[in-house]
């Protein structure tokens, strides 16, 4: 049975395509065929994140408007078979995103993956309400901060009127993923606390992503962070949330301050 | 417990409370608001409707804001007339 997932947030710059590439490629790891498709028309980045810029011939657009086939659209992950990307227009516009075109797709990617991962593009206009228009599941990645997290509030918002489900009676099942979490400054009482946050957006946490080098590393290079460094902190909650979003029970890992006595001390008398 | 005996050792406040309770009021609010037409640009339209039956206005001169506070909220209309709009008016009569 295939599923359609939003990754989304409203918010630019929480993590969405990152995201986006560690759950796709931890869940092809796993053994499901898995797609992740950028719908940020005119701003792709989801082809850089996954090291495949190189390859990309025709895009989601192409494919809505009839000028290619799937097939030809979509590319295969070098690392893993099981990973395919369909990415987005650089040249159009978002409008191009018809809502009869991109339902036609999403129906001919689910009779092909078990998961259809769309990468939404920030925002609250067409492209970002096209990429949760057909989801079954939702996750929202939220910044331990105000804006983020209110922004968030907003998507819950829409995820639970204008998708199909909605409209429908169903609900999206929604998912909360908080990214850049900083133990210490956590500790410090300086940042949001994960209560906090699940408390005010009434909404179950599908993992924490401790704020890493490890993420800007992986898009250096092209790789989702699961691949680039799979015993790192991220990749490890990156992997976890991908467990859960199978069904699995994992125990949360709340990430914790991990400074020695000497670190501290400097840090005290240089703050 | 030792986030708050760190805290005192530094005296310094924790800036996080009062981030939640800032969102929380502001989201109590924004839901409510939620799915409902735009209050203040109705007001606006009406407002402006009413007063050009009269006096000719330019469109961008009215404003219409809504001060939230604890109590009570107040409705500013603040509309921008020309000085000479009597005597147009009795021109065109």
């Amino acid at each position: 049975m295939s599923k359609v997932l939003v990754v989304t947030s409203g918010k630019g710059g929480v993590g969405k395509t990152t995201t986006t590439a560690a759950l796709g490629a931890a869940l092809a790891q796993r053994g499901d065929k898995v797609v992740v498709v950028d719908f940020d028309v005119g701003l792709r980045n989801l082809d850089l994140v996954m090291g495949a810029e190189r390859r990309v011939v025709f895009d989601l657009i192409n494919v809505v408007q009839g000028v290619a086939k799937l097939p030809q659209a979509l590319i295969r992950d070098k690392r893993l078979e099981n990973l395919w990307l369909l990415p987005a227009s650089q040249t159009r516009d978002k409008d191009a995103l018809t809502e009869e075109g991109v339902g036609k797709v999403i129906a001919d990617l689910r009779s092909r993956f078990d998961w259809v991962i769309c990468d939404s593009p920030a925002g609250i206009e067409r492209g970002a309400s096209m990429a949760m228009r057909f989801a079954d599941e939702a996750v929202i990645v939220t910044n331990p901060e105000v804006s983020s997290v209110r922004d968030s509030d907003r998507i819950i918002g829409m995820l639970d009127s204008k998708t199909v489900r909605a409209e429908k009676g169903e609900r999206v099942e929604k998912h909360i993923l908080i990214t850049r979490y900083d133990p210490s400054r956590a500790a410090r009482g300086e940042m949001l606390t994960i209560d906090d946050i699940l408390e005010i957006l009434a909404t179950p946490l599908l993992g924490i992503i401790p704020e890493s080098q490890d993420v800007l590393k992986a898009s250096n290079v092209g790789t989702p962070v699961t691949l680039s460094n799979a015993d790192g902190a991220p990749a490890r909650a990156y992997i976890d949330a991908a467990k859960r979003l199978c069904g699995e029970n994992v125990t949360m890992h709340v990430p914790a301050e991990r400074r020695g006595l000497m670190d501290r001390l400097l840090r005290r008398r240089a703050a | 417990m030792s986030m708050g005996l760190l805290r005192l050792l530094r005296g310094k406040k924790a800036s996080a409370p009062v981030a939640r309770e800032r969102l929380q009021i502001l989201l109590a609010h924004e839901r409510g608001m939620r799915g409902q037409p735009d209050l203040l640009g109705v007001l606006r339209e009406e407002i402006l409707a009413v007063v050009s039956k009269h006096v000719t206005l330019d469109p961008t001169k009215v404003i219409v804001r809504l001060e939230r506070g604890d109590e009570v909220s107040t409705l500013e209309v603040d509309i921008e007339v020309p000085n000479d709009f009597e005597r147009k008016k009795v021109a065109v009569a």
